[in-house]
């Protein structure tokens, strides 16, 4: 047998008369809610129900009254579903990334996983789905949905919650993603969780969300315990994408919107291409510059030992702000996830805000002079030194290991003469 | 024009610590301040205001101390306040916030637009703008990069979308919610400050709006719940390696040739 949640709704009351010191009662909250004026204590907006005033307050005063209600039939709500983010019918890689998490959550409560695919001539792509182990994709296939446009948008993904009633539904935490997925969660005034870093399903199919708030300084562990769909997001290079199956499974299911549906406010009048710099999410070494990096110029520094390994060249946020390094290049919370095989993280304190967007990394050398830098508690080897002295005798030792190898690739290695 | 714009009340850092025993923010003495990225959407609003001509309303929901960001609001700008301030409303999520929110707005009035910051620093979601542009079932664009034409029943912008931004016309009434660095925000004059007791303000509380159905609001109104929050685990083993530049080169070298970069 399941235990299941009951859900319960709170207010807290306060019984005036039980207050011996009211003045000094507006002290239990953390959070400043508890106010004392004309004789009367009060709780005004700030309360964050956090229950400490009923907790720690004197007997009596607080009274915490819950009111049970109704749980919603979950039985009814099946299948984890996947927002597949597209441009023009190419598909973003945290589609397979959020199919591979779908089909592991899937197992635990032996739902059938969906994927929802909206664009317009995208029947080639949506074959390609077939290969990546989802039971079904529902395909919205009409040129309205050419560009994106909010209405058509979540009037579709409305259409495909109406038929499928799927219990959970996962989005790409992209800005096309963060854009429809709360427009549509409030259509059916259910819940979303934003930037999901961690997810679990339940066996009653609550699905357990944790993702950071506060810049990252703490975590937070969300549930939808009582309303269906449960919505989350989840960035690019969260999770990995599972492998692409040989052979083709799971079914099309063509759906076609009637014209009201499709009608918009919104008139797109031209589209441009971002400028095709190859994006640090999908570098496999970066070299990162904090603020151990003093001046533009040594730039040139990093870029070398980033090119010596194929990489590219990233930043903190402080070196973006100065201008030094394109901003689509800042790593962390208000800068992208980046999760590679390699990062080289030079003169980097390793706030928890730039942290949080690469700890998913393989492999983390950091350098910095100060033995106490927070970034040595991420890293897996820890450089305590100067990056001006220890990245130009890399390079150097980089530069002499590529000319032996050269050499010992030589059949007769005539520089080797005894 | 009219146009509202959004504003949240935040700490002043997110620095915030836990209570590890009852698992509660510990935000005491912690100044509070006006959410840095809302200060984008007012800065854009002023700009309109310079452009057109508008008038604006700031709305922020919180406790009765959101009138400190009313005023910060005030001192950069010709503006008019609104608080929607009401105990139970406590404890909202994006959606049980956004649908106050909305009917906040629908008794001030459906004006041609809706500015709201990118996202917050503490409950960092962006989800708010979309929400209540649903809720007031207008059109939304999120993300807004520039601002390029202001019409007389529309507005034209740009947006970043995944791959390309896109330039749109949104008719109105519309709800945009812009990018930080759309604008460059004024700083607060001080000379304004002689002006704050002419400021104007209107508060409301639930039975002002038309629905006034306590269940929708605050923490009953919210289908999330924050089940327990934690600080941000740092374990991993660190090989801290130490010595002079010599040294440390040929560790850093052997290791990337170790791990097969070299
Ligand atoms: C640790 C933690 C995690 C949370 N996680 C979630 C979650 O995943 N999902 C969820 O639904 N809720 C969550 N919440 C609750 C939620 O963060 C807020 O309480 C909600 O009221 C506003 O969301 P936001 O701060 O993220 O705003 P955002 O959506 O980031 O704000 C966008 C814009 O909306 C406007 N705005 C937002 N709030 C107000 C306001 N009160 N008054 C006026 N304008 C406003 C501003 O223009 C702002 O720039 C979380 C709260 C905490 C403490
Ligand atoms: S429940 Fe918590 S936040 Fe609300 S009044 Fe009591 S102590 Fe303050």
């Amino acid at each position: 047998m399941e235990v299941c949640l009951i859900i319960m709704k709170a207010k807290i009351v306060i019984h005036q008369q039980h207050a011996q010191n009211p003045q000094e009662l507006t002290e239990l909250c953390p959070f400043g809610a508890i106010e004392y004026m004309n004789g009367q204590l009060n709780i005004n907006a700030a309360c964050k129900m956090c229950k400490l005033c009923v907790k720690n307050g004197p007997v009596g005063v607080f009274e915490l009254i819950e009111k049970q209600q109704v749980e919603i039939d979950k039985t009814q709500w099946r299948g984890i579903a996947v927002y597949v983010e597209n441009t023009n019918g190419v598909i973003h890689p945290v589609t397979y990334e959020l199919i591979g998490k779908a089909i592991e959550l899937s197992k635990k409560i032996a739902h059938p996983v969906y994927a929802v695919f909206i664009g317009s001539q995208i029947k080639e792509q949506a074959n390609e789905l077939l290969y990546w182990g989802v039971d079904a994709v529902y395909v919205y296939d009409q040129p309205e949905f050419a560009s994106f446009r909010i209405e058509p948008y979540a009037a579709a993904f409305e259409d495909f919650i109406l038929q499928a009633s799927p219990s959970t539904i996962l989005v790409g935490g992209t800005t096309l993603g963060r854009s429809l997925a709360p427009r549509v969660a409030a259509r059916f005034g259910t819940g979303l969780t934003a930037d999901c870093t961690h997810l679990e399903m339940q066996a009653n199919t609550d699905l357990d969300q944790i993702r950071p708030a506060f810049g990252g300084n703490i975590m937070a562990h969300i549930r939808t315990p009582n309303h269906r769909p449960q919505f989350a997001t989840v960035r690019y290079k969260i999770f990995s994408a599972p492998q692409r199956r040989d052979a083709r499974s799971g079914t099309l299911i063509t759906r076609e919107l009637p014209s009201e549906k499709l009608v918009s406010n919104i008139r797109v009048l031209s589209l441009k291409n971002k400028p095709a710099i190859v994006s640090i999410e999908d570098a496999q070494v970066i070299v990162v510059a904090g603020r151990g990096v003093r001046k533009k110029q040594d730039m040139a520094m990093l870029q070398s030992l980033a090119e010596r390994l194929s990489g590219q060249v990233a930043a903190t946020r402080p070196l973006i702000e100065a201008g030094w390094v394109d901003a689509r290049c800042q790593i962390g919370l208000s800068g992208r996830t980046v999760s590679p095989q390699l990062l080289i993280a030079c003169g980097v304190s390793g706030s928890v805000q730039f942290s949080a967007g690469m700890t998913g990394s393989q492999h983390i050398v950091a350098i910095n002079i100060d033995p106490n830098a927070p970034i040595f508690k991420i890293a897996h080897i820890g450089l305590v030194g100067d990056l001006y002295e220890i990245i130009p005798l890399l390079l150097e030792r980089m530069e002499a290991g590529m000319h032996s190898k050269q050499t010992s690739h030589l059949p007769f290695p005539e520089n080797v003469v005894k | 024009m009219n146009i509202i714009v959004c504003i949240k009340q935040v700490p002043s850092t997110s620095d915030v610590k836990i209570d590890e025993k009852t698992g509660s923010l510990i935000r005491d003495g912690v100044e509070s301040k006006m959410n840095p990225y809302d200060l984008f959407a007012l800065e854009t609003a002023l700009q309109m205001k310079q452009q057109v001509g508008a008038n604006i309303t700031v709305l922020s929901m919180g406790p009765p101390q959101v009138q400190d960001i009313i005023n910060e609001a005030y001192l950069m700008g010709d503006v008019e306040g609104a608080i929607l301030s009401d105990r139970c409303m406590a404890g909202a999520d994006c959606l049980a916030t956004s649908f106050a929110l909305s009917q906040c707005i629908q008794r001030i009035g459906l004006p041609d637009l809706v500015i709201c910051g990118k996202q917050t620093t503490d409950g960092d979601t962006a989800q708010v703008g979309a929400e209540i542009a649903e809720f007031l079932h207008i059109p939304h664009i999120t993300n807004v990069l520039k601002i390029d034409d202001i019409k007389e029943k529309s507005i034209i912008v740009e947006s970043d979308l995944p791959d390309i931004t896109q330039t749109v016309e949104l008719q109105f009434p519309a709800l945009i919610s812009v990018e930080k660095d759309i604008v460059q925000p004024r700083l607060p004059s001080y000379k304004r400050k002689r002006s704050l007791p002419s400021l104007h303000v209107r508060s409301f509380n639930r039975n002002d709006l038309a629905d006034k159905d306590e269940e929708k609001y605050g923490l009953n109104g919210s289908p999330t719940r924050v089940v327990r929050i934690f600080p941000p685990e740092k374990t991993r083993k660190t090989e801290l390696v130490q010595g002079n530049s010599t040294e440390l080169a040929d560790k850093f070298y052997e290791t990337l040739a170790e791990w097969k970069f070299v």
